[in-house]
This record gives C-alpha cells, structure tokens and sequence, in this order.
C-alpha cells in the first residue's frame, strides 16, 4: 500500500490545491540525492556561519560547540558549503 | 430630446459644465447624459464636451453630431473650429461674447437663433474669474430652458461649496442678460 | 431605499466599491480606470470606509497586492484596464487557481500599439483564458450592479473565483448619467461579510500556490476548468435573488425584441442599448431583427447561446477586438465553435467595429444587419470576419 501524497483524481484536488498540513516537505528527503557528503574539519573551523548561511537546503545547523554540521536526511551533497568555506574546512567525500 | 455640444479650450470647464447641467436635470427626474470628448485632457486645446437631455431613459452612447444646441466658452475657438458643424438649422447657438448676434452670425454663417451674452464680463464681475463655464450654464438655460434654474443650485453647491453663490450669481446675471435674436 | 442619482459613473463604480466594504484596494491608476482610483481613495482617506489603500508601484504589484490580501482573509478590489491588465497577466491565471476571490474592474481600453487611450475589447480578450469570470456591463446602472454582484458571486462557497467586470472606457466611465444607488442597508443584507474558504494565519498553516509537477497539473487544471463552468449555477442564483431584491434582471445573454426575429444581432458591452435602436428603426420598416448581448464571458453560456438563436437564419456577430491572423474576432470565433455541433444553426457574419475608440452609432448597426441580410441571400459571407468601417485605397 503506497501512502499517497497527492490527490488521485481532479475532484479530490482541494481548492486552489491548497496543502493543510503544515511542514509536509519534510517528509521529502532530499538526501537521497546525494553522492557526496561535506566533512568539516573543525581544527580549521573558525565558527564563521558562512556554511549555515549558504546552505541552500537550510540543513546545516550550529552545534553547542559553536561547530557546524549538516543533517544527512536532506543535504543533497551540492558542494555549495565547501565551495563557500574559505579557511576550507569543509571537503566534500565521496559516499559510499 | 434635446442634444447639446459645448465648446472650450481645455481648463474652462466645459466637461464641469456637462456634468452640472447633467446632474441637475436627473435630479429634476429626467434623464441625462453628460460626458466629454473622449481622448487625454489637454489644457488650453479646443475640446468639446456633450449632453444628451430628455424625459425617456437615453439608449444611445454614440457621439452627437446634430446637436439642437451649441455652446461656446471662448468666443476665439470661432476662428479654429467650425463651432456649428452638424448644429440643426432650427437649432440655437450660444456664444460668450460682447459681439452682436449679428456679428456671430458673420463670423459662424449660422443662419438659426444666436444668443450672445458676456459670460467672461460677468464672471469676472460676479467671481473674479475669467472662467465662464457655470455663467454660459444660465445663458443656456434661458435659451433652451432645458432644466430650471432651481434645478442648478444643488450640483452647484455641491461642486463649489462655498464659492456656490458666487456662480449661482454669475449664472442668474446670464440667464438675465442674455439676448437671443 | 436605493437613491436615485447623477453621477460619473467611475465616481458611481467606486461608490459601490465602498457599499461592499472592502478591506483591501491596491490599484495603479491608469486611464480611462483612474477615476475609480481616485474616488476610492478618497473614500479611504476622508475615513468613510475602513479599508488599507494600497498606492503600489505597478499593476503587477496591484493584483499581486489584493492576491496577498484576499489569500490573508481580506476582501479585496483593483481597477485597471488596458496595459495595465495586460500588466497584472502573469497573475491573472495565478488568482484563479488558488482560487482567491477577488474582483477587479476593468476600464476597457485598446492596448498599444499604436499607443491609444480609447475604448476597445482588445484588453480583456487577451485575459480570456485566465480562468477568471467575466462580466460586461451595458450601462452605469449595471457597473455598479454588477461590481456589488461581483463580490457575491466570486466569494460564494461553490465558486471561489475571482471576476473581472468590464466598463467600456469613455464610453462608460466618463459618463455622467442617471443611475439608482443602493443603500448600506440593503447591500450589507446581500453581501454578507466574507468568509474564506482558508487563510494565512500562524495559528493554522496552509501552503497556498504550491508547485505541482506532470502527475498533477492536469488534475489541478481539471478542477478549476470545472469550477468556472460549475460557477454559472451560482451566478444565476445570485443574479435571480438582486432581480427580487432590486427589480432589476440580469442574464448570461440579454436579448431585446428577439423572440421571433430572423436577423440576431449580437453585441457585448455599452454597445447594447445603442444597437437597440438600429433594431427598432428597422422593426419599424417591417425587417424581422432582434438583439442578443453577453452579459456573462466567462464562464461562455453554451446552452443560453444555444436557445436564444434557435429559430433565427441569420446571426451577426460585433466583435470590439481583434484576433489577428486569427478566424474572426473573438467573440466571433467562439460563437461559430458553440453552435457548430447544431444540426441547424443559422449564417454567422463577424463584424469588428469600434477599434481605438471609433464612434459606434445606430446607423453603422442597420448597415451591417442590412449587409448581412444581402449577403445571406447569396448564401454567403465574403470574408470570414469583415473591419467595418475601415478605409480602403
């Protein structure tokens, strides 16, 4: 039985398609679309954020320490992150 | 019904005119039309502005081109602007000039009634203005008696508030003075 | 009471507006609309009515602007027309499919280019396809009938779309004439306060214009196809109940001394009382004509066209825009394609008139019906679609 995400027919589209429940693209995880994963290298780390501010998948969060870290169920391994780190503590990793 | 075209130059008031005359004859439960050539304002250009009058609701938005009256502001536009095109042989044309009827007719080769009153004199008495819209309204209407004086009063106050008077004056002094051969 | 009154009928429009108590106006003025604008804003700022007048930089930002406050709850109006709709298009399909019910009107106006300010149907014909409902006015008395309506039926629980009411430029909205003004009373009696189907709220989420791929477009396209046609039950209902309340009837095709004529004229827009009298002037002369006029465009009313040209040899149809390149003007083409599936069906002439702003007078009427009795004799029309009046080396 597949769980479905979408109305089947025209006549269970809801007006304007709306969506009531709140947060629903979470379910989607994008980390599936990931082949390479970013790793931080936090001797290098110097606390600056830009990672958090360019991940454009919003998955990178701060950590108690003040260190970085991205949740693999939704970061789709772009590069972006390490590309953006300029002390380059970030480096992307094949997976696997 | 009675179908009428005023002549000005753009910022004298000929579509206030239209609009006040319009007003005043729905308020006496006719029916009216009042509405300007339609296009951009273009001020000191010579515009035309219209109105249709009469007892049964009005069917036609199509333009007016046999107006049973014409009506002119600004006596100058007489040499730009063929003012009685189209205006019914039996029809009346009204002008705002110290010049004779005779002289109007000379000058248009209009052969039907002229009325010619000194709206610009008489606005600049009663008002101080040069502008002779709200005057020309009164010569019209002794003219064509197309809606009463007192039918005026109320767009006019309602336009003019409490330079009201003021025009209710110039327009009764033309609705006086005016002479219609 | 409704007060019988004397007034431009942009300043009457804008009046009715405010009779509705709208929350939110965002419009960007543009000619022959602007006096809509400005007499609503007037309204707003004398504090006569407690709504947020949006001055917003561009027609886009306009429909964007009341599409942001219809989805927040509030109801919601703009006024347009011409480049301005042309504008706000990106949007247009936008508000009918998330099905916000908001109601703009349109100060009909030809588009550019050449650059002209006058009246056509050119605007509205390119937002045919929007989804929206569309409404044509004949006269200021149906502008603000009309505009009042609007806000009924667009927010109606089985219908959830916005309308569009067209007022032919100039000819419309820069027309001082006699018209009955409903009271606060009765229109707050008719128009109850808006309910939304959902809103924007922290409280309770919804994602409102969502993306949706290949595996739903089509069903969501579906749905809203089946809206605008389903709207035309309530339309009718709503139209029935102003007719009690008002006196006054309103139907998707108008007709005027129809019933038995031979000859259909059909027209749209301020162009109908006109076009009556051509009728009237050749009854006289014993020519059996009648008059047909759209009120409702959208949803297009299939079984009202069907009835009312049954019986008739000849149907002559005045389009006011052009569909260049195209079969006929628009209101031509679409009329061919309805009755196309008859088994009988009478000749069908496409007239375009009064582009730009060009007079359209009685007489123009009784040459064209004249022309298209003629050419019916002959068993056929020259041209698909005939430029009346155009001149010709």
């Amino acid at each position: 039985m597949v769980n479905r995400k979408w109305p089947e027919t025209w006549q269970e589209v809801n007006p304007g398609c709306m969506v009531f429940e709140p947060g629903s693209a979470s379910e989607y995880h994008t980390g599936t679309w990931r082949s390479q994963k970013p790793v931080w290298n936090n001797e290098k780390c110097i606390k600056c954020g830009i990672c958090y501010i360019f991940c454009p998948e919003g998955c990178i969060h701060e950590g108690a320490d003040g260190y970085f870290s991205a949740d693999m169920d939704y970061c789709k391994g772009c590069g972006i992150c390490a590309h953006e780190c300029w002390p380059a503590a970030i480096s992307m990793v094949e997976e696997g | 019904m009675i179908e009428i075209r005023w002549h000005g130059r753009g910022g004298q008031g000929a579509v206030t005119s239209v609009e006040l005359l319009a007003v005043a004859a729905i308020e006496e439960g006719k029916f009216a039309q009042g509405f300007p050539s339609f296009g951009p304002e273009r001020r000191g250009a010579p515009v035309a502005a219209f109105n249709r009058v009469d007892t049964k609701r009005i069917k036609s938005r199509a333009g007016i081109y046999k107006p049973d009256v014409v009506a002119v502001l600004d006596e100058s536009l007489i040499d730009l602007v063929n003012v009685v095109e189209g205006l019914k042989p039996q029809g009346i044309l009204i002008v705002n000039t110290q010049k004779t009827a005779g002289q109007i007719a000379k000058a248009t080769g209009f052969k039907g009634h002229i009325g010619v009153v000194d709206a610009r004199g008489i606005a600049m008495h009663e008002m101080g203005v040069s502008i002779a819209n709200t005057t020309m309204i009164g010569a019209l209407i002794k003219a064509t008696g197309v809606v009463t004086m007192d039918a005026m009063k109320s767009p006019i106050d309602h336009r003019f508030g409490r330079i009201a008077d003021k025009n209710m004056n110039a327009m009764t002094r033309a609705y006086n003075e005016i002479k219609i051969s | 009471m409704s007060k019988r009154i004397g007034m431009e009928v942009s300043i009457a429009a804008a009046e009715a507006v405010a009779l509705c108590r709208i929350d939110v106006a965002a419009v960007y003025p543009i000619t022959p609309s602007t006096h809509i604008a400005e007499h609503l804003s007037s309204i707003v700022s004398d504090g006569k009515l407690d709504a947020e007048f949006i001055t917003v930089e561009s027609e886009h930002s306009a429909m964007s602007g009341i599409m942001g406050a219809s989805a927040a709850g509030a109801r919601a109006f703009t006024a347009t027309g011409s480049q301005g709709v042309m504008y706000m298009h990106e949007m247009l399909p936008v508000a009918s499919a998330m099905r916000l019910p908001v109601v703009m009107a349109i100060g009909n106006r030809a588009v550019s280019g050449p650059l002209n300010i006058l009246n056509d149907h050119g605007d509205i014909m390119m937002e045919r396809d929007t989804g929206w409902i569309s409404l044509f006015a004949q006269n200021g008395q149906e502008v603000i009938d009309m505009i009042i309506q609007a806000f009924r039926i667009a927010e109606h629980k089985d219908v959830m779309l916005p309308v569009n009411v067209n007022i032919d430029g100039f000819i419309l909205t820069h027309m001082v004439e006699a018209m009955d003004m409903p009271d606060q009373d009765e229109i707050d009696r008719f128009l109850p306060p808006f309910v939304p189907y959902a809103t924007l709220h922290p409280d309770r989420p919804v994602s409102m214009g969502t993306f949706a791929g290949n595996d739903i477009y089509t069903e969501i396209s579906k749905s809203k196809d089946a809206a605008l046609i389903n709207a035309k039950k309530t339309i009718l209902q709503i139209w029935k109940e102003w007719e009690k309340l008002f006196g006054r009837k309103y139907e998707p095709i108008e007709s005027y001394r129809a019933d038995d004529a031979e000859i259909l004229l059909l027209t749209m827009g301020s162009m109908g009382e006109t076009a009556e009298m051509a009728i009237d002037a050749l009854r006289a002369k014993g020519m059996s004509v009648g008059l047909l006029k759209f009120k409702l465009w959208r949803p297009f009313p299939f079984d009202e066209l069907k009835k009312a040209v049954k019986g008739a040899k000849i149907l002559t149809v005045i389009d006011r825009a052009i569909s260049y390149g195209g079969p006929g003007g628009p209101l031509g083409i679409e009329v061919r394609s309805a009755l196309y599936d008859e088994s009988s069906r009478p000749a069908i002439f496409n007239y375009i008139i009064g582009l730009g702003g060009r007079d359209v007078t009685p007489e123009d009427f009784m040459t064209i019906l004249k022309s298209s009795a003629s050419q019916a004799k002959k068993k056929a029309m020259k041209e698909r679609y005939v430029i009346y009046g155009v001149r010709e080396s």
